[in-house]
């Protein structure tokens, strides 16, 4: 058997990529016209979806990290026949952090921005609740520590990554560089995971999302946007595998690494629901007002039909149809969950920003869909590039047998 | 419940176990069953099993807890006696789920469970026959069928060039039955004239 060894990217590829970044520019452009320049409401509006978007799409293409590091930890071989496609998205960090930080920079820099009403030192100053939380929403703070997450999720993803390809001209000769190999793998997934616990499993969406509630706080949040976003970032994983399977690459991916993936797809679903389910509950039974009026809007309000409709994309869909084993094996199922996981949970981090700040009613138009597909472009077009540049196998790593051989 | 004749071939290594299952389908022996002394990955897939039911089994356990908490909450808090809880209303599903969800965990995995032992037919004194202690310990033990037409001292050299590293011929009870082991079973020939 010869192996495909180099994605060759078709013509198409690169049209659709192409094509939505440019619905993307549009979007920002004709969206910065029609509200970027409006007042009050209109900026928020503005601001509102582009932070939505890049923070979705930022964590998303972070989870791929934070799925090869935490198997790589695991000591998981199965990854390892597409190992190189996750590390592919996960190079689309660098890009849309950059993104990411400079929408965040603005928000924050701006002398008149309504989305975190945080920055407004009087009224800060007049209010106890923002008083007491001033050591951690401050302008100074949220600088350092963004350019500190982006930055070193940008450096530990760049390490991880040509740790991986050192191997491909090299091959370890002995069992000993093996070991010695794997440990060093270990101690930089490591090093990563701390990180990621520090920044996307707490601080971080504290930061960037909740504040722009400011009173309002949960302490389930940072977990509930992980789960939102690992369960997305696998479905992304999944799309992109099962596109290269089409096109005949990844000869030794098979059934049962999809299989795989459908499965932490059906278990993450479950654990974001966990998670959803104990934010909701336990504020719903105390009925204390400071921390119902988050759902005021959401649960009956302007959002209720986003709030069902997130419930049934996210839990009982995936929950009814990746049940059975023949689902997560079937290619068809697998694709079309993995359209509407990243859609649905999407769709979560809409109400997430918007329920917040434009509480009243749902502003959603083709302003928000073009933003999308323009983050969506260009994850296509970078992931595509850099699966271009190196091979699509990891041939020399050691645990490449055991990922050929695997069987669930 | 009958006693049947078995060929009973040991192997020493699982690398051996796979290719010989995979002889023994292609010359047609039916294979009884493989006794191995931990699970091993694939080996269903290679003895041609169909895949298990026992999840179809659960998912109805699931939704049958499902049901019983629900109806069992709200008839005992809407129709029977209903109570003021901090002002939430009468049907309040939220505060339900937690109940709702570990009953279903239960009802799923005890009947699971349960289902587990009958199909593998396992209960407090319930007896089956052993074909080699030592599969629980070191040896992977393939059992083949015989048929009527079977020539057992053919099928006993075709399991030897496979790789065996020991082969016999046992006849067994196929069901189970109670009480103490010491069941004394007739060998098939006997079997048989008693029948006739």
């Amino acid at each position: 058997m010869t192996l495909k060894e180099r994605f060759e990217i078709p013509s198409g590829f690169r049209m659709w990529s192409m094509g939505l970044m440019g619905a993307g520019v549009l979007s920002l452009i004709v969206g910065y016209f029609m509200y970027g320049r409006g007042d009050e409401a209109q900026q928020i509006r503005f601001w509102a979806a582009l932070l939505q978007n890049s923070v979705y799409f930022l964590l998303v293409v972070n989870a791929a990290m934070f799925f090869f590091t935490a198997v790589t930890l695991a000591m998981g071989g199965f990854q390892m026949a597409f190992r190189r496609v996750t590390e592919a998205i996960s190079a689309c960090v660098p890009v849309i952090g950059g993104i990411t930080f400079v929408i965040l920079m603005v928000l924050v820099l701006r002398h008149k921005t309504y989305i975190y009403e945080w920055l407004d030192k009087e009224l800060v100053a007049k209010d106890p609740i923002l008083n007491g939380k001033k050591g951690f929403l401050n302008p100074t703070f949220f600088i350092i520590w963004t350019t500190l997450t982006i930055g070193l999720w940008t450096v530990l993803g760049y390490k991880m990554r040509s740790l991986s390809r050192e191997i491909d001209d090299h091959p370890l000769s002995s069992i000993e560089e093996g070991k010695k190999y794997i440990f060093k793998n270990t101690v930089w997934s490591a090093i990563y995971i701390v990180w990621f616990a520090l920044t996307v499993a707490s601080t971080v969406p504290w930061l960037w999302l909740m504040s722009t509630a400011p009173h309002w706080f949960s302490t389930m949040y940072s977990w509930y946007t992980f789960a939102s976003t690992f369960v997305a970032g696998i479905a992304l994983i999944t799309l992109f595998v099962i596109y290269l399977k089409n096109k005949g690459y990844l000869e030794y991916v098979n059934k049962e690494h999809l299989h795989d993936l459908g499965k932490f797809q059906f278990a993450f679903s479950v654990f974001w629901t966990y998670l959803w389910f104990s934010q909701f509950m336990l504020i719903w039974y105390a009925n204390i007002p400071e921390e119902t009026t988050y759902f005021r809007p959401r649960f009956e309000g302007a959002y209720t039909g986003l709030f069902y409709l997130n419930l049934c994309i996210n839990f009982l869909a995936p929950l009814l149809i990746y049940m059975t084993r023949s689902a997560k094996r079937n290619y068809t199922i697998l694709t079309f969950m993995s359209v509407a996981l990243l859609l649905g949970h999407w769709v979560d981090f809409y109400q997430m920003i918007f329920g917040t700040l434009v509480p009243d009613h749902v502003p959603m138009n083709l302003f928000d869909v073009g933003i999308a597909a323009g983050f969506v472009g260009l994850i296509i077009y970078q992931t595509g590039n850099v699966l271009a540049r190196f091979p699509l196998l990891a041939k020399n790593h050691p645990f490449f047998k055991e990922s050929i051989i695997h069987y669930t | 419940m009958s006693i049947k004749r078995f060929v009973v071939g040991s192997f020493d290594d699982e690398a051996v176990l796979f290719p010989a299952v995979k002889k023994v389908r292609v010359a047609g022996y039916k294979i009884h069953d493989v006794y191995t002394p931990m699970p091993i990955h694939g080996l269903d897939t290679a003895m041609g099993l169909r895949d298990t039911s026992i999840h179809t089994a659960g998912f109805l356990y699931g939704i049958t807890g499902t049901t019983t908490a629900l109806s069992g909450i709200s008839y005992t808090l809407i129709y029977d006696w209903p109570l003021n809880f901090g002002g939430k209303p009468h049907f309040a599903l939220p505060a339900w789920i937690p109940i709702t969800f570990e009953l279903t965990v239960l009802f799923a995995s005890v009947g699971m469970v349960l289902t587990f032992c009958y199909l593998c037919q396992m209960a407090p004194f319930v007896r089956k026959h052993h074909f080699s202690l030592r599969s629980t310990d070191d040896l992977f033990v393939m059992v083949i069928e015989c048929t009527p037409k079977t020539n057992v001292a053919d099928l006993e050299a075709f399991m030897k060039t496979t790789g065996a590293s020991d082969v016999h011929v046992q006849d067994a009870e196929t069901g189970w039955w109670l009480g103490t082991y010491s069941r004394n079973i007739p060998s098939v020939d006997n079997a048989k004239t008693i029948l006739v």
